[in-house]
């Protein structure tokens, strides 16, 4: 008896053991990205990082704040794209096709899609839109990271607007409102935090894709405000510049790295904060 | 004392071709509390969901028969169901708040009748609040969010945002089936306020509950009506072995 007890807590002592050094594997090698991240990009960011352009290859000084303007624009347009018509959809899904054979192809092909490597989306983008328009463009950028973005916005409506108890829908239904208006006034406030952090997550995931851009806003060492021209982002600066040869872009790597590094990590905070804001 | 809604025949089909009612023939008279009671999956609440085509969210639902409010054919084909729904109230078993503040819930209903001056929205949710004996409660947190209620103060809410709206008829699906005994008799009080402008109909599963706020009981058995009478008559002296072997006990 008990040595049958000494070995249940052996087991659970095991068990504890794996699972905890499980645990700190994955949070060491995050510790270690960031570590370095900070440590090697800290260094470059200095004013003229965030206000002027990049030096000529070559020489020393100079900074990277075409392509925090052109991630910035792309991301903001992306997200004008790729929000609306994800709740939308969302909003289909949940509220009005809900186990019709539409909305079934419609959440099968948004499962494919969220697992779609993002080049593949990239490659897409230029058959699409640049080459029949001829040239690179922010407007190419943003809409692949639409693309990126529409089913993870979608199926996170859909999941958030699911959570809203089906008794709400009906007392609304029950004081003679019409669907729609129960859809907007009381299923989308009861959802609203958890679509407001489905949408930061995902524009926090985009922001930092590199792969998609490489065909469509290619990348561009000047001041750019057209949204028809090649622009310059940062992770595509990292991309070219980590592999270039000089110090100088690979300390400017180092800082873009960081600063993109950051800005996902505060959205993915501000996300938590908000998530934590609903269940209390 | 008139009749308010006359069902005539009354069968119903839910999607699964499972048939719910058969053959269901009772009055409702106006302003006063009709109790439907019977064992777990009989039909009250079935019954209860059709009086404002409630089952109509689901498809592949089929009514039988008439159900007449005030001289119409509810169960016509091409009626407005927001209008059916907004003369005819439904209060839910658990408590529904919208997720917003307590004022809003009720003026939610006030402004989808059109009301959009303020003023007389702030009176009407006031009167709603002090008709569902929750204004005292309630008066100084209108602007919270409906959800920070206990679950009985959420329940008569809910009947006060049913009644902003001025419905005719109010349907109560075991309203207190969620809550405690205190609760429970505030509901209670409030269902004997109510019938003087309301017509009520509450299906519960406390036969003490139907013999204290109704006047008329129906007793439902699998779908069928088993007994329709005064409710004084179906406790005390019941016409049908089945509905007397109910009340006392000896099954369900």
């Amino acid at each position: 008896m008990n040595l049958h007890y000494l070995k249940r807590k052996a087991v659970n002592m095991a068990a504890l053991a794996a699972s905890a050094f499980s645990a700190a594997f994955g949070i060491v090698f995050l510790f270690w990205i960031l570590k370095d991240v900070i440590t090697m990009g800290l260094p470059a960011i200095d004013l003229s990082f965030f206000t002027r352009l990049p030096a000529p290859p070559g020489t020393e000084g100079g900074g990277l704040a075409n392509a925090i303007l052109g991630t910035f624009t792309i991301t903001v347009i992306a997200t004008a794209i790729g929000v609306p018509a994800g709740i939308l959809a969302g909003t289909y899904l949940s509220e009005y096709g809900r186990k019709s054979h539409v909305a079934d192809v419609v959440r099968f092909i948004s499962d494919i899609l969220v697992s779609a490597p993002s080049i593949v989306v990239g490659v897409f983008v230029y058959a699409l839109i640049v080459r029949p328009f001829g040239g690179f463009s922010a407007i190419a950028g943003a809409v692949a990271l639409a693309i990126i973005m529409l089913p993870v916005v979608t199926r996170t409506a859909e999941e958030m607007l699911k959570l809203v108890p089906n008794a709400t829908r009906e007392a609304a239904l029950a004081l003679g409102a019409p669907h729609w208006k129960v859809t907007v006034l009381v299923v989308y406030r009861g959802a609203i935090r958890g679509i407001t952090t489905g949408v930061l997550l995902a524009v926090a995931r985009v922001s930092g894709e590199t792969a998609p851009l490489l065909f469509t806003s290619f990348n561009n060492s000047f001041w750019n405000f057209k949204l028809t021209e090649p622009t310059a982002t940062l992770t595509v600066t990292i991309f070219s510049y980590a592999m270039g040869p000089y110090e100088d872009w690979h300390a400017k790597a180092w800082g873009a790295a960081l600063l993109i590094t950051s800005v996902v990590l505060l959205v993915n905070i501000f996300a938590r904060v908000i998530l934590r804001g609903r269940s209390a | 004392m008139s009749e308010k809604i006359i069902i005539k025949g009354l069968n119903f089909y839910y999607s699964n071709k499972k048939q719910a009612l058969i053959n269901v023939n009772i009055p409702i008279k106006e302003k006063v509390v009709t109790a439907l009671i019977g064992p777990s999956g009989c039909g009250k609440t079935t019954f209860l969901r059709c009086l404002n085509r409630m089952h109509d969210l689901y498809p592949g639902n089929r009514y039988e028969g008439e159900i007449i409010l005030d001289g119409e054919n509810i169960l016509e084909k091409g009626l407005d169901l927001i209008k059916l729904r907004s003369k005819v109230g439904m209060v839910f078993q658990k408590p529904t708040p919208f997720p917003m503040s307590i004022h809003d819930n009720i003026a939610f209903g006030l402004k989808l009748m059109g009301i959009r001056n303020r003023g007389e929205i702030n009176g009407r949710v006031e009167k709603a609040l002090k008709d569902s004996a929750i204004f005292e409660e309630t008066k100084d947190r209108l602007h919270e969010s409906a959800l920070s209620l206990s679950g009985g103060q959420q329940q008569r809410l809910c009947i006060a945002r049913a009644v902003a709206v001025e419905p005719e008829v109010i349907l109560m699906d075991e309203p207190c089936s969620a809550l405690d005994p205190v609760a429970t008799a505030k509901i209670e009080d409030l269902m004997t306020d109510l019938k003087q402008n309301y017509t009520v109909v509450i299906v519960t599963h406390n036969m003490q509950q139907a013999a204290r706020v109704s006047e008329y009981t129906g007793f439902f058995m699998m779908g069928e009506v088993v007994e329709f009478d005064i409710t004084e008559k179906i406790f005390t002296a019941p016409s049908n072995k089945l509905t007397e072997d109910y009340i006392t006990g000896r099954f369900g």
